[in-house]
């Protein structure tokens, strides 16, 4: 096995370099799952909650089918989304270790040395697959002691680990086929998005009866699914995704001895020998247009997702008292779906911070790369190159939140059959977000024109805010710590009183932060590294 | 004419560390000032400082007879700059990236682009990711060379450039220089470009300028070596000024003697007698070795 010489020490340099991410995601995988056990069977304590639950369109889109009515299956379904999380991290990093190291040229410098030619390869799969395992084992131990059985456990261990498996293998496909690790990550992610899409087609059309039930069993992420832990435990469903990974790395293997180091199978495509580029402008549209299509899409699904599911959550909230009250921590207590939509939009609103953050945080990774120097060397001044990418930290979330709200009130007008009114209120209620949105988005320019080094301190913002709106969720927490997020003076949209105080003085702090980062940016050296 | 470049008692410092220490530098209008100096010298700060990316502590700094801080905007509408190590935009093709460069400075000679790119055997359509550090040179060269501007800053211009496309460079300089009297501040290493292009240098070490002026003037600061056979003996050769490592090998004598005072001691040697005489000029390599070294500095 000359081909593998090397493997050992190159897996321990992808551990190396792992050492923080990897425990991090692997904990936190396992403690989602087991902090849902607690939480779900104090929400939903008999089986007629759980059916009453799960038995709606949009959970089922979402989720699949509920396959019995256990507290271990229960939140096993509820879990539904936590297994294609891992296959991305686990598809990702795949790529990470191979593709992404062969474009920077540093497998070549590895490779001079005494490393076989799938020796990289072998290394990047067995570290993820690896990983994949230890979240098994964590996880079967884990809910075993949240007193659920043994057998279940050890199953949903499998059902995770096995689609991480899978995915890690598509990851290594997508790695060869591309020269360039951005088109070899769309092609993967693409690969989970439609086993995820054939899911959730087959299974809304499984529960209305349709025709394309079937088309779930196209998807491995429901093969996964349907081993249906602590229920039946098909184990034999855990073997069809081994094999299918085993396929997967066989011709990921294959695809790699028919090319040479740094190429891909699929052709470099050629750009334009002109360009209509012209202005600082154009400049941050091209670098920001694919980012702001990415979360405009996915907020309008969110949106979607949640005005599908609003109708029915509103008779859940009627019958059950903890989930109201957690609802109304959220966002309010103004009628039920009202109180439900407003939590949804502080939801939504704390994503699109997130957004506002790494919008804004662009000009930093121009400026270090180096990008920013000669543009800023031309006739182009700074505020002008700042307030370029600023635009898309101030209106792609905008746009994002704006079409979360159409979406919601599209898809929850439908089903009340008030699509003229809801519309407008959602999209009111959503883009109520904006003014603490914005805020976050100042303070991480702030940071980045008057203490540069450390720009990835803005993202404590959202970090901060999601963990106070969540928290206060499930705990009510003391006021003053509420009230370090701005989220919380923010009216709760729809259906709570709209008094333009708040918002006026959010906004004027946005303003005055603001000011004073793009002065700091004026006055400092550039770059600093 | 005012100088196109003025820098008086430049100073920065970066915390404890003092980048630029004093820096004198002109460069006058019309001339190629290469700029020298070994690495960590203090010339990418310089060039910034002249940007308007980074601001000096103290000291002035006159660039096309505006303030380099202040005006910057407007100044860079009169110059361009090539820094040592381009880095593009990944998905970007390097004629997009040349395009959006030229406007956002004010305009490109197409003519001129299409000629660069042809003899710098750039291909336009390749998007930035895919070039060589060389290739991503070219784009901001071309960038550069087609821009219809006043002064050129150049930072390393060639590295990682093969030694037909130094070249080209050259050539290209040279007609922009004479065609179009365009001033050019050249930061390099190698010798051989500085020799061919520039009309006057300057030489930095540790943040300040150790010598300036045009290469024939900077060879007075060096040595040449002398192999002589005698006929008599070397009586009173030591005690001359100027002779450095003097030393008899094989009948041979061997030294090196300062320039300014070869005229001495050739006199002395003709009043011993001399069977053959061998004598070196100063090479370049030897003259900035020299001056790069610590102790020529005091």
């Amino acid at each position: 096995m000359k081909t593998l010489a090397g493997t050992g020490g190159l897996i321990r340099l992808i551990l190396r370099r792992d050492r923080i991410i990897l425990p991090i995601w692997i904990v936190v995988l396992c403690a989602i799952p087991m902090s849902y056990v607690k939480q779900y069977g104090d929400l939903f304590p008999t089986a007629q909650s759980r059916l009453d639950y799960a038995n709606n369109a949009g959970f089922i889109t979402l989720y699949g089918e509920l396959s019995g009515t256990s507290l271990g299956e229960f939140v096993t379904w509820r879990l539904g989304f936590v297994p294609v999380m891992v296959g991305l991290i686990s598809l990702l990093t795949v790529i990470r270790h191979t593709r992404v190291e062969e474009e920077t040229g540093r497998s070549e410098l590895l490779g001079s040395s005494v490393v076989g030619r799938h020796a990289g390869l072998a290394a990047a799969l067995l570290s993820t697959f690896g990983a994949n395992l230890v979240l098994a084992v964590l996880l079967a131990l884990g809910m075993h002691s949240q007193d659920l059985p043994w057998s279940g456990s050890v199953a949903i261990g499998a059902e995770f680990a096995t689609t991480g498996w899978f995915f890690a293998a598509v990851g290594a496909v997508a790695a060869q086929l591309s020269a360039n690790a951005g088109t070899s990550r769309g092609i993967a992610i693409s690969v989970l998005g439609a086993a995820y899409v054939l899911r959730a087609v087959g299974d809304t059309s499984a529960h209305t009866d349709g025709p394309l039930a079937c088309l779930s069993w196209l998807s491995p992420i429901a093969w996964a699914q349907r081993i249906h832990p602590y229920g039946e435990n098909r184990w034999w469903l855990a073997v069809v995704m081994l094999a299918a990974t085993a396929v997967l790395v066989a011709v990921a293997i294959n695809l790699a001895v028919r090319r040479d180091v740094g190429a891909g199978l699929l052709p470099a495509r050629l750009g334009p020998a002109e360009g209509s580029l012209g202005s600082p402008l154009g400049l941050a549209w091209r670098l920001h247009r694919g980012l702001l299509a990415a979360w405009t899409v996915g907020f309008a699904l969110l949106g979607l997702l949640f005005g599908g599911v609003a109708e029915g959550v509103g008779d859940i909230l009627r019958d059950e008292p903890k989930a109201k009250e957690m609802f109304e921590r959220l966002g309010g207590s103004a009628g039920l779906i009202d109180s439900f939509f407003a939590g949804v939009m502080t939801i939504l609103g704390l994503i699109a911070s997130a957004y506002a953050v790494q919008a804004t945080l662009r000009l930093r990774a121009e400026e270090t790369s180096g990008r920013a120097e000669p543009v800023l060397a031309t006739a182009t001044g700074r505020v002008r190159w700042a307030g370029s990418h600023l635009l898309f930290g101030v209106l792609g979330p905008a746009l994002a939140l704006f079409a979360s709200g159409l979406t919601a009130g599209l898809a929850y007008g439908l089903a009340v059959d008030d699509v003229g009114k809801q519309i407008p209120r959602l999209i009111g209620a959503s883009l109520g977000q904006l003014p603490a949105v914005w805020l976050l988005a100042a303070i991480a320019l702030a940071i980045f024109g008057l203490f540069p080094r450390i720009s990835p301190a803005a993202w404590a913002g959202p970090g901060i805010c999601i963990l106070i709106g969540f928290t206060n969720a499930g705990v009510q927490l003391a006021d003053w710590t509420n009230d370090i997020s701005p989220f919380t003076h923010l009216p709760r949209l729809p259906g709570g009183s709209l008094s333009a105080t708040p918002l006026i003085v959010l906004l004027a702090i946005t303003v005055v932060v603001g000011c004073i980062g793009l002065a700091g940016w004026r006055r400092r050296d550039v770059p600093i590294g | 004419m005012p100088a196109a470049i003025s820098t008086e008692g430049l100073v920065k410092t970066f915390g404890r560390t003092r980048a630029l220490d004093g820096l004198d530098l002109t460069v006058r209008t019309g001339e190629v000032h290469g700029f020298l100096g070994p690495n960590g010298a203090g010339k990418t700060t310089t060039i910034r400082i002249l940007l308007g990316m980074t601001r000096a502590s103290s000291g002035t700094a006159r660039l096309l007879d505006s303030d380099p801080w202040s005006d910057a905007t407007d100044l860079h509408k009169r110059l361009a700059y090539v820094p040592g190590d381009v880095t593009l935009w990944p998905n970007l093709s390097g004629g997009e990236a040349i395009d959006l460069l030229g406007r956002m400075r004010g305009g490109l000679d197409k003519k001129r682009k299409a000629d660069l790119l042809e003899r710098f055997d750039l291909d336009p359509r390749k998007k930035a990711r895919t070039y060589s550090k060389g290739n991503r040179q070219k784009v901001a060269l071309v960038a550069a060379l087609a821009s219809d501007v006043e002064l050129l800053l150049l930072d390393e211009p060639t590295s990682g450039l093969d030694p037909l496309m130094e070249e080209v460079f050259r050539e290209v300089v040279q007609e922009v220089t004479d065609r179009d009297g365009r001033t050019v501040l050249l930061s390099s290493h190698i010798l051989s470009e500085v020799e061919a292009l520039c009309d006057r240098v300057t030489i930095i070490r540790a943040g300040r300028a150790v010598e300036s002026g045009t290469l024939s003037e900077l060879r007075h600061l060096t040595r040449t070596s002398i192999r002589a056979e005698l006929a008599g003996a070397m009586n009173g050769l030591a005690q001359l000024d100027g002779i450095h490592d003097l030393r008899v090998e094989d009948g041979l004598v061997r030294f090196d003697v300062d320039t300014d005072e070869i005229n001495p001691v050739l006199r002395r040697l003709t009043e011993i007698g001399v069977r053959s005489l061998v004598s070196q000029p100063p090479s370049l390599e030897e003259l900035f070795l020299r001056l790069y070294e610590p102790e020529a500095a005091k």
